[in-house]
């Protein structure tokens, strides 16, 4: 490997470490071959398609209201994961009770489950006859098949995130934040809404944009509570799906498109908030 | 200071205070902060049960239902088989080929400096930002009938969409980024001192990794390992739309499950997604283990 | 006595962080918590302030017990280590909160940050953050922010470790004049003996949970009552003092 030792200048001085050709070499070939280069060719498929038919394929009404349904439920689930995660991952670091770690080590089951088989215990559960969605059916309330179906299902996928961005941030913060507070005269829940939850709104709101797009992007887990009814209950990506089965691919081009430069976007708002917000913790 | 303000401060400290703070009642008592404590541990509790701990129930109930034979009859049928061997072949090459690429991925990020490489970290999270669905896709475009490379595989007649090696592709594809994530901030905070040392003194490329750079991030390693191979299992979107559903041929365990909900047969359904639960739980008891066995480590040294 | 320890005695995890301290400090003193690190000079501050509570003993504060009463109402300003200022706050948000917390009115809480911005010369920095600030100023901002809800006593946990060599002397002399402006009594805890000698009225030496001696820096140095006493003072001042 000693031909490999590249010495080049750089800001640092001068590369001694053996390796680097080796490791770019590999690295950027397998990115490119089994991600980069798949992921060019929805651009170049969709740079075939004429404008007025790539507005008229997302512009449809069922198109938009598969984003509606995306976007809002995944943003419902995302606000309602960020509101439990921060007390799953408070309870976890703060407290010591027997079954903790049982806790923490579920946390990640939705990570670890397969999506089809969340999806169909989730739509057993919620249906009806479920467990859960019989005791709502007395009252009058439908959940599988409907938009708070869909709402669970990405609560489901998307508790892992919020518990694991928060958590580790809540574990290393300095509790004489929480006590200079304290000192000052002010009450627990004043102190973690004006002291401690600041301290963790760049870890919270990077788990809840995480959680955000998984929800937008999922399928599996969604798909089978959903129920598919037209401008009801369709999710984006499961219009994707029937628009191969059809397979009018451009149509599906056309729709993943639009999913694609908004979760990019998505990404890009989250990454600008995280940036801004370190000015703080400067030293 | 002026007169005036020097004389507030002087009035604040002879001021006795505490004299008449004494009777206050006292409001913080450990009363109220352990009850506190209880209804937060109670709200996860009833949150984590009805979420993750019910689903579970369910799959285990319905896939019983019908009694064990009807239950092995589903797990040993000749279609699940056939699927789990996929499933296995799709999870252990998807790991070991990001295992390979998280390996050099971040030793490159952590331990070179260079231009382009904040961009570099943010292509290889692409993945994680996309909806399965849209991987798959992606394939059907580059590989299948209308994609670029469609009829060069047509004339050379190799099959990858809708064929394994598709399913193979796009499992990697959806789990790209999971080993890089793990082992690249631990890498990156151990920062790159020691293999200039070792370098200076002389030692090889691979020395160094092995003796040196390994050694440090050999949990992280395991854990990505872990997580990637629970995606890998699971992973269904991507799956679904470049699988084709050739039942026997393209199917994974998740598509299998898929089709026999979809075809009204539950118990069979739910008895295949045990399979599933079970190599789950399984893998989580790997994790925490890991994470276990590293922190009893750390604490030693 | 405004300040008093009874008896105090207090272990973690096994640990003796305080065993049978006694001690007592009139008003108006500014009083040195000194000590090599681990001689329980930190946990008998937190004690005092009731961030933690004894095992057994009593704490008197202006001749009442206050082992029961939670530390914000004991009339007390604590300066942390780092302290902790509230990064997402401005200095002046900083400073008001103690006041905003006893829902003091607006008018009241601007003229008291007013007035404390000018006691620490930092009138024109008020809209800044934490991060903006030299670690001196943030020195300052922590000060006006413990003495904004006019606490009867002032505690310091080392105030200036987290200071630059270069200008520790001259904040010592700065935090020593606001002190005796302000007349408000006080106690700090330091390491370091030089820091003690120059800034304290009283010295009050602690070494693996015990009090060793209590006295001006005169009496100790002049009469040190035991051997570690001498010890440490001899062998700090044969380092610090060139």
């Amino acid at each position: 490997m000693g031909q490999q030792i590249v010495k080049v200048k750089n800001k640092k001085g001068i590369r001694v470490i053996p390796g680097f050709g080796l490791s770019m070499g590999v690295t950027l070939s397998m990115l490119s071959i089994l991600v980069l280069i798949p992921l060019v060719s929805i651009f170049i498929s969709a740079g075939k398609l004429d404008f007025q038919e790539f507005a008229e394929a997302v512009t449809s009404k069922q198109v938009v209201s598969g984003y509606i349904v995306s976007i809002s439920c995944a943003f419902f689930a995302a606000f309602v994961n960020a509101v439990f995660g921060v007390i799953l991952a408070w309870v976890l670091v703060r407290y010591d009770f027997p079954g903790r770690r049982l806790m923490d080590g579920l946390i990640e089951l939705p990570f670890a489950l397969p999506t089809a088989v969340a999806g169909i215990s989730l739509t057993y559960l919620y249906s009806d006859e479920g467990w859960i969605g019989a005791l709502f059916a007395k009252a009058g309330i439908k959940i599988a098949y409907t938009r708070t179906g869909i709402t669970i299902a990405m609560i489901f996928v998307g508790i892992p995130f919020v518990v694991r961005a928060v958590q580790p941030v809540l574990k290393r913060l300095d509790r004489q934040y929480e006590e200079a507070a304290q000192m000052l005269g002010a009450g627990r829940i004043y102190t973690f809404f004006r002291v401690t939850l600041p301290e963790l709104f760049p870890a919270l709101f990077g788990g809840f944009g995480l959680a955000f797009a998984r929800g937008i992007g999922e399928y599996g887990s969604v798909v089978f509570i959903a129920g598919n009814i037209p401008n009801e209950t369709q999710i984006a990506p499961l219009l994707i799906m029937t628009k191969l089965e059809q397979y009018k691919y451009s149509d599906a081009t056309a729709i993943a498109l639009v999913l694609l430069l908004l979760s990019f976007l998505l990404m890009l708002v989250i990454n600008s908030v995280q940036i801004y917000m370190q000015r703080f913790s400067k030293e | 200071m002026s007169e005036k303000k020097k004389k507030s401060f002087e009035q604040d400290i002879t001021g006795d205070g505490i004299n008449s703070i004494k009777k206050v009642v006292e409001t913080h008592n450990a009363a109220s902060e352990g009850a506190i404590k209880y209804v937060l541990i109670g709200i996860c509790v009833v949150f984590l049960f009805v979420m993750l701990v019910l689903p579970l129930a369910v799959v285990a109930v319905n896939a019983l239902k019908e009694g064990w034979a009807a239950y092995r009859e589903a797990v040993f049928d000749e279609y699940t088989i056939k699927a789990f061997k996929l499933t296995l072949i799709a999870m252990v090459t998807a790991t070991v080929v990001n295992t390979i690429f998280g390996i050099f991925a971040s030793y490159l990020l952590s331990k070179f400096y260079f231009r382009g490489r904040e961009l570099l970290a943010s292509l290889i999270d692409i993945p994680l930002s996309i909806s399965p669905v849209i991987a798959g896709l992606v394939f059907i475009l580059t590989f299948g009938n209308i994609g670029w490379m469609g009829d060069f595989l047509k004339s050379h007649d190799i099959k990858i969409v809708f064929a394994v090696p598709g399913v193979i592709l796009a499992t990697i594809f959806v789990t790209f980024p999971f080993v890089f994530r793990e082992i690249f901030p631990v890498m990156n905070a151990q920062g790159k001192e020691e293999e200039e040392a070792a370098s200076l003194m002389g030692a090889g490329g691979f020395t160094i990794f092995r003796r040196i750079t390994f050694p440090h991030m050999k949990w992280a390693l395991l854990y990505g390992v872990i997580l990637c191979a629970a995606r890998a299992m699971g992973e269904f979107g991507a799956v679904s739309v470049i699988s084709g559903h050739l039942r026997g041929k393209t199917n994974t365990l998740p598509l299998h499950v898929e089709i026999l909900y979809n075809e009204f047969n539950t118990t069979a359904a739910f008895a295949v997604s045990s399979i599933l639960v079970l190599l789950a739980l399984l893998i989580l008891a790997a994790r925490n283990i890991v994470e276990w066995k590293a922190e009893t480590k750390q604490r030693q040294t | 006595m405004y300040v008093e320890m009874r008896h105090i005695n207090k272990t973690f995890d096994g640990f003796q962080a305080s065993d049978d301290v006694n001690f007592g400090i009139e008003r108006g003193q500014l009083a040195a918590l000194l000590g090599p690190s681990g001689s329980g000079k930190t946990t008998i501050l937190r004690m005092i302030a009731g961030l933690d509570k004894p095992d057994s003993g009593d704490i008197l504060i202006n001749e009442t017990r206050v082992n029961d009463l939670p530390g914000s109402k004991r009339g007390i300003g604590f300066v942390f280590q780092n302290y902790a200022l509230f990064r997402y706050m401005t200095v002046e948000e900083n400073i008001a909160f103690g006041l905003k917390v006893q829902k003091k009115s607006r008018q009241e809480i601007t003229s008291r940050v007013e007035e404390l911005l000018e006691l620490i010369s930092m009138k024109d920095l008020g809209r800044r953050y934490p991060h903006q600030l030299s670690g001196g100023q943030r020195q300052r901002v922590a000060f006006a922010r413990a003495l904004a809800p006019s606490p009867k006593l002032l505690l310091l946990d080392e105030p200036f470790a987290a200071i630059d060599a270069k200008v520790r002397r001259e904040l010592r002399t700065w935090l020593k004049d606001m002190i005796d402006r302000v007349k408000i009594t006080s106690i700090f805890v330091t390491h370091d003996q030089e820091e003690a000698m120059e800034v304290a009225g009283t010295i009050i030496l602690t070494n693996q949970g015990r009090i060793e001696q209590i006295g001006t820096p005169e009496e100790i140095c002049k009469n040190p009552k035991t051997e570690f006493v001498a010890d440490f003072i001899d062998v700090k001042l044969g380092t610090g003092h060139f």
